[in-house]
């Protein structure tokens, strides 16, 4: 899923405090998964916001909604409707959400609430850790299922570098050396030879090297 | 012969070769190069110029080899992949063998975060193994890493580095192979504090043939006091400094620590000259370098051969 993390209060007001009627619009997918922009936040950030600005002397009216995907333009029309006499949208989905959002309603300031992190799993309860970097050509099938790009300090293709410890990247004792956790995977997968075969030097073209990226379907695009 | 490179000459006459490093200044003082690496100047075969260590920006490697290269001494250009990305780094090579710059060293560096720039990006586009491919291949095959053809091949004596104490240690040989495969000539190891484990290491080494098919250096740092020990072997990455070698500096009162320190680095390399498949020494006497020369000497490196 995408991870996202809510902004300090503080950079929200400043972005609101300019208008009279905002709408504080959640995210129903992965920023609900991930406890940052679902419909619980949506109604958190909301009474926090009021009470930071009624504190301050000012008067907000926040509509909160929260729709089923943000970055889906199907979704994103259903706001029109209740958009009148909004003067800004205050965005809880992820950075895609935001510019869906942007790209849509032409006359309405967009601000996001969250930082969106990356692309994770998660570890255990309240824990999600980077997991892919979306390089557009996946070498999980020969690492092992584990990934050196996403989870490489050093994006090392051929580690590990000189710097693993037991079992520890030289970054920080909290940060797992994935080399160290391909190198033992392969080993229970009777796949050690596989360490051996060099990786080439990666086309980064296929991950955002050559400019924006898009999937065209041809068999589903109208 | 694949270069011009004098160091390539010394280990292919069977000598053993010696090579010390020099940090470049954080500033632009050309001088201090100069007065640095005239330290060594008849004392080593070839000068290791570091590349921003420690990701702390300094005068840049490949302007640092250039004067190096001005008083007639022997440069290794070193190059992290940290900071540059393929194509700055194929011009750099190309750049460093028009000023007579004939060796390297390829390294993927230290990572960002324990330099005075934190907040910078990593780049590495390629890994130090990729990086050596591509140095081969436009030595070799005269081509670019993109394909394309390139005229005046820039004739590098290919080195890189190697970590027999870091983790995991099964995997530290099979590493060392993949470099040799793509294409290293030369290797410089991470200091040897640990003379036992780096045996192991060199049995693992011999037992593939691998020290036949190129030349390891071993590396070798003289410790300056019992805090600077204390610090490589708590602070500095992938560093194996036994707790008799603290213990040997501790015993000394604090005058005497540098002397103790040198003795230790005499003594280790005393040791490695029995190791079968050691070609060399790589001293890195780190802001200490006017202390090579006794080293060597007292080592019996000197003087140094004429190839």
């Amino acid at each position: 899923m995408i991870t996202a993390e809510r902004k300090p209060l503080d950079e929200l007001i400043e972005y609101v405090k300019p208008f009279k009627r905002i709408l504080l619009l959640g995210c129903n997918e992965c920023v609900t998964v991930c406890a940052a922009g679902g419909r619980k936040e949506v109604g958190l950030l909301a009474s926090g916001l009021q009470m930071a600005l009624l504190k301050s002397g000012s008067n907000i009216e926040i509509q909160q909604h929260t729709l089923e995907r943000q970055c889906d333009p199907e979704y994103v029309e259903e706001l029109v409707p209740m958009i009148d006499g909004t003067e800004a949208i205050l965005s809880m989905a992820c950075g895609c959400g935001v510019q869906q959002l942007a790209m849509r309603f032409k006359n309405l300031p967009v601000f996001p609430a969250l930082n969106t992190k990356f692309m994770g799993a998660s570890e255990r309860q309240g824990v999600w850790a980077e997991r892919c970097q979306g390089c557009g050509d996946c070498v999980l099938g020969i690492t092992g299922g584990i990934c050196p790009i996403a989870r490489c300090a050093k994006q090392l293709m051929n580690g590990p570098c000189g710097g693993s410890t037991t079992g520890k990247c030289e970054i920080s004792e909290d940060v797992d050396c994935v080399w160290q956790l391909i190198w033992d995977r392969l080993k229970s997968l009777g796949q050690e030879d596989r360490y051996v075969d060099i990786m080439p030097a990666k086309d980064w073209r296929s991950g955002g090297g050559s400019g924006p990226r898009k999937i065209i379907r041809e068999d589903l695009a109208e | 012969m694949k270069t011009e490179s004098r160091l390539e000459k010394i280990l292919a006459a069977g000598h053993l070769a010696v090579t010390s490093e020099c940090g470049p200044p954080r500033g632009a003082l050309p001088d201090e190069v100069r007065k640095k690496s005239n330290y060594l100047k008849g004392i080593v075969d070839a000068i290791n110029v570091t590349d921003n260590q420690t990701a702390m920006v300094r005068m840049s490697s490949l302007a640092a080899s250039a004067i190096i290269k001005q008083e007639n001494l022997n440069p290794v250009l070193q190059v992290v992949s940290r900071d540059r990305n393929r194509l700055a780094i194929q011009a750099d090579i190309i750049g460093a063998y028009g000023l007579g710059i004939d060796t390297m060293l390829c390294l993927s560096g230290d990572h960002t975060k324990f330099g005075d720039h934190p907040m910078a990006m990593n780049v590495h586009d390629i890994d130090s193994i990729q990086m050596i491919q591509m140095v081969r291949d436009m030595r070799d095959k005269e081509i670019f890493q993109g394909g394309a053809v390139l005229k005046g091949a820039p004739k590098m004596f290919i080195g890189a580095a190697a970590n027999p104490f870091a983790d995991p240690f099964e995997l530290r040989v099979l590493r060392l192979e993949k470099k040799i495969n793509a294409g290293v000539d030369f290797i410089q190891t991470q200091c040897i504090f640990n003379v036992e484990k780096f045996e192991r290491w060199m049995e693992g080494v011999r037992a593939r043939g691998l020290h036949k098919k190129c030349y390891i250096l071993a590396g070798v740092t003289p410790c300056k006091s019992l805090g600077a020990a204390r610090y490589m072997a708590n602070r500095v990455p992938g560093m194996d400094v036994p707790k008799e070698i603290i213990e040997r500096m501790s015993s000394v009162p604090k005058e005497k620590q540098a002397d103790e320190g040198v003795d230790i680095c005499i003594e280790t390399i005393e040791r490695l000259k029995k190791v079968e498949g050691v070609a060399g020494f790589h001293i890195m006497a780190i802001e200490w370098e006017e202390k090579v020369e006794e080293i060597c000497e007292r080592a019996g490196l000197l003087p140094r051969p004429q190839v």
